[in-house]
Order: structure tokens, then sequence, then C-alpha cells
């Protein structure tokens, strides 16, 4: 199999096929988590630093694995590291540890990570697959922190409470109230917000692809068809 | 001598989409009547702004989705929407809530489904369950009985003045839920009791009901869903009325006369689009309907639950309709769902 080259993982990992919004894959962290941006911004740098790890460890041990039990073999290494992960964040930021709860070690499961290791890990070298794994998780956190952070704002009015938890006092204040005295919009908050707000992001990137492949097609003039030279009962005779 | 040749349907154009509207809106006039007598001009204001949004919205995204915005709009259907939140809303709901309300029901209860026809769940009561769980203070709020003029209701909707404190009061169905200690007879001395159910909301219902009866005179729908709606309601409470004790859960005509029964009955329940389809499966959903707004008034968190029942029932209505479609002449019976052994 040939090597992609490194701006075509770019390219893959951040856009074409983004783990969130093309592959809607880890949707249960993404829709679980995203109520606020710290929170979100939390399990997306966690599930990142598990995807680049496991992918490369993955990669070191795919000519010794068997492939009947590479699953197996692939979840425990992922476990493994999110395992540590979890150690971490138990001790430098435990309250967002305890917010987050069991979608930390839910990351063990979270199919973007499997389906990385799977599907390129065991197929590329280890700097490849660390480079896909670091720009996919990269991909897969920017969603997931403007989707955290577009229901915060729908729902209290303010973005980025809270982000001491996660990035320590200096961050205690950088709160930003865009609407005084916001009633509170629950919904976003709720699961339900979760899926508006997801479906709202998937649609608009779809509506930049067409009017991006729009564009593509409008300067470049299209070469018309060889006339057919067959009676033809259906479709356009040119 | 030239036959015309027309195939069936031998129907006359009494069907259409825009006839049936406009009955559905002259239905709902004894009610609109009813609660403006009652409550004031509140309602009325609500009535306007919300039409005024559910077209202004509806056009948008017709012209978003690029489909012809004028015929869509002359169906009625996104005023019949408008109009029914507006009925369900509390009659001085802020303009914002409304406002959310119809924009939700339409943008997202309708539109992003397809359009007319193609909404799984009944817009209006998506539009009413999107503020309810948002905004549960404002959509709690509910007037006393008496009226106010159109500017103490105007100025009260847009924000520029508030009505006078005590305007508003808890409904029987709160006073209900949230009783702990008194029987019925004592509970009756509470202004929020009238007669048989909620001050005001007897009247409004019976006017809901002489609507529906209209609508049912004018074939606008068979009797089922709603005969099976009350029929379970009326059931239900009485099977758990549980006497006039201080743990009671309100008698048959208490519930028949309280809250958004008749209201549910005949304008929600009856959804042709959203509800079942088959005759059979209309009596189902509407006692599904029934029971879970028993229910949820007895024994759930929300005073009443018609929204809540209603899109329930909306997800199950598909598989109603696989279970109950009726036998084609000249066909056996299908035979469906799983059997053991297979």
């Amino acid at each position: 199999m040939s090597n992609p080259s490194l701006r075509e993982l770019t390219r893959n990992g951040l856009w074409k096929n983004n783990p969130a919004l093309v592959q809607l894959l880890g949707l249960c962290p993404l829709l679980g988590v995203s109520n606020s941006a710290v929170n979100a911004l939390g399990l997306a740098l966690a599930s990142m630093l598990v995807l680049t790890c496991s992918n490369i460890a993955v990669s070191l041990v795919r000519g010794v694995v068997n492939t009947a039990v590479r699953l197996p073999a692939f979840v425990m290494i992922i476990a493994a590291l999110t395992t540590c992960i979890e150690l971490l964040m138990q001790a430098f930021t435990y309250e967002l540890y305890q917010i987050l709860g069991i979608f930390i070690p839910l990351i063990t499961t979270n199919c973007v990570i499997l389906g990385r290791a799977d599907g390129f890990a065991a197929k590329h070298n280890p700097l490849l697959a660390g480079y896909d794994g670091f720009i996919m998780g990269i991909g897969f956190g920017v969603v997931l922190v403007v989707l955290g952070a577009l229901r915060e704002l729908f729902g209290t009015g303010a973005v980025f409470a809270n982000l001491d938890l996660l990035l320590g006092p200096i961050a205690a204040d950088w709160q930003l109230t865009l609407v005084e005295d916001y009633k509170g919009f629950l919904l976003a908050i709720l699961p339900p917000g979760a899926f508006i707000v997801l479906g709202l992001l998937i649609a608009l990137k779809n509506r930049i692809d067409q009017q991006l492949a729009e564009r593509a097609t409008a300067a470049q003039p299209v070469a018309t068809p060889a006339p057919s030279r067959r009676v033809r009962v259906t479709g356009a005779i040119e | 001598m030239a036959l015309p040749r027309i195939t069936s349907p031998h129907a006359t154009g009494s069907n259409r989409t825009r006839q049936v509207m406009l009955l559905v809106l002259a239905a709902t006039l004894p009610g609109v009547l009813a609660l403006t007598w009652l409550y004031g001009a509140g309602t009325l204001i609500n009535l306007l702004w919300a039409s005024t949004v559910a077209l202004a919205v509806e056009a948008l995204l017709l012209r978003l989705r690029q489909r012809p915005v004028r015929f869509f709009l002359a169906d009625g259907s996104a005023l019949v929407t408008a109009v029914l939140l507006a009925l369900a809303l509390p009659p001085y709901a802020p303009w914002w809530l409304t406002l959310i309300a119809v924009g939700g029901a339409i943008a997202f209860g309708k539109q992003l489904y397809g359009g007319l026809g193609q909404n799984p769940f009944n817009p209006a009561m998506i539009g009413y369950v999107v503020v309810l769980i948002s905004f549960p203070l404002e959509m709690t709020t509910w007037p006393a009985t008496h009226a106010f003029g159109p500017v103490d209701a105007f100025s009260h909707i847009f924000g520029i003045a508030s009505l006078p404190d005590g305007w508003s009061q808890a409904t029987a169905l709160d006073v209900l839920k949230i009783n702990q200690s008194l029987t019925v007879a004592e509970l009756w001395q509470n202004p929020a009791f009238g007669h048989y159910g909620g001050i005001g909301s007897e009247v409004v219902n019976l006017a809901f009901l002489a609507g529906g009866l209209f609508m049912l005179h004018k074939r606008l729908f068979s009797w089922h869903a709603p005969v099976g709606m009350l029929g379970a309601l009326v059931l239900m409470s009485l099977i758990f009325w549980n006497g006039s004790g201080s743990d009671s859960n309100g008698s048959p005509v208490f519930h028949l006369l309280t809250g958004a029964t008749m209201f549910g009955a005949f304008f929600i329940v009856t959804d042709p689009v959203s509800g079942a389809t088959s005759t059979l499966g209309r009596l189902i959903f509407g006692a599904g309907v029934g029971i879970l707004v028993y229910v949820i008034r007895a024994w759930g968190g929300y005073p009443d639950a018609m929204a809540f029942a209603v899109l329930l029932m909306n997800l199950a209505a598909p598989t109603i309709d696989y279970y109950t479609r009726p036998r084609t002449y000249g066909h056996r019976k299908p035979e469906r769902g799983f059997k053991l052994g297979e």
C-alpha cells in the first residue's frame, strides 16, 4: 500500500474525512460531554493523546500481532493508554475528572480510536500512524470544542466558563459573557441540543463543500460529451 | 355524445389541504372566544404574533429549500400550526417565547423533515416542548381569570410594562399535583378550581369540545382517535381515582375538563400526518395518548402532559401502523412480527 503524503493526511483528518462530521464516529462522547467548552476541551485533549499514542503503539506491533487476535490486542493497548490519561487527569485536573466521569474510561471504546488503529495504523509506519492519530484527534477535538462552545453559548449566553478547571488559575476569568442577563435556553444544554447543533454543523460543512465544488466546476469549462450514436429511450440526447 | 373520461377518485374539491386547514381554523373559534373572554386580549395578541412568525419562518425556509413559497404558504398549514401553538401557550407569554416556540415548530418540527406531510412529529407539539423544557417558569405562568385590556396585554407581552402583581395563579393541575394534606373538598376552595375542573379551563375545554364536534360533523377526521384518547383517560382516572382523600388523583370529570384535554383530543391527536393511519391504529394511538397523559399528570414531573404524550405516541405510530394494517380484499391477513422457532 502506498503511503499517503502528510498533506493528504492533514486534509483528511481536518476536513475531508473528519471523524466527527463525516465518519460520524465517537458520537457518544461527542454528544455526551459537549455541553460546555471546558468539558469538550478536556475530553478533546484526552482523546487526542490516546489516539496519537495508540496509533504509534499499534503501528509498532503491527508485524507481531496475528490478524485473528488483532482487535483484542488493539483494545488492550488503547485501554492501557486510556488508564494512563485517566490517572493523569485525576492527578492534575481532579474537578474536571469528576465532571467528565464515565466518559474518560469510555475513550477506550471510542470508535474513532479503534477505527484509526485498525484502518490506518495497522498498515503504516509509526511516524505516519502517529501523525494520522494526531491530526484525526485535532479534527475530532475541534468539532467537539466548537459544539461545546456553541451549546454553552446558546444555553447560558456565555462561553469558556470554568476554564480554570483545565488550564489552572490563569484561566479563571476567561469567561466571555456575550449576552448579559440571558434567560438560559435549557434545550441547548440538554441532549436534544447536542443532536440539533451537530446536525447544523454537518449541514454547514456539506454546504461549504457544495459551494466549493460549484466554484470548481464553474472555473473549468465543461467538456461537452460526444453525442451518442445509439438511439436511446431514456436520458438526455445531446 | 362525449362522455368525460375521468378516473377515480371522483371527489369534489372539498378535501383540499387549504379547505381542511381553513375549517380547522374555523373550529378553533369557540376556544379562542372562550380564552379571550376569560383571560383578556393576551390570547389574540399571541395569535397574531404567532401567525406572523410562522408565515415569515415558513417563507424563509421554503426559499432556502428552493420550493415555491406562495404555493405552500397558501395551503394554510403553517397558520394552523401557529394558531394551535398560540392557543396552547399561556395567554401572556412574552414575545420571545412565542417566537422560539413557533420558529422551532416550523423550522425543526416541519421544514427540516421536508415540509407538510413529511414530519414524523406534530410540529405544534415540538414547538411547545422546546419552550416547555427550556423555560419552565414562563410556561407555567397562567393568568388568573380576569381580563386585561389590549394595551396592557400588548405592553406585557412585548416587555414594555408588566401587568399588576397577582395577575397569575397556579392552575388546578398544579394545585392537585403539589397537594400534600388537603382533601379534595378542601382543595376545591382554592381559587384555581371551578365547578367541575379548573376555573376557566372547564369553559375552555367545553369550547374546544364544541369546535371538535364541528370538525367531526364536517368529517375532517374519524371519531377513533379522540374517542380512544378520551376513553383511555376516563378509564385510567376511574381506576386510579382513589376517592376524595388528600392522595386523590382527581375524578374522571375533572380530568376531562381540565388542562389541555379537549384541545388535545380534537386538535392535536387527530393530526393526519404524525398519527396512525388505519382506524384500529387511530384507536390505539388515541388510547396511548390518553394513558400517557394520565400517567404523567398523576405520577410524572409535569402538571399537564399533552405534548409529551403526543410526541411519544408519534414515535410509536409507524409501529402501530405496521401491526394494524387492514386485510386487503381477497388476500389473507399478513403475519407480522417475529415468531418463536424461526
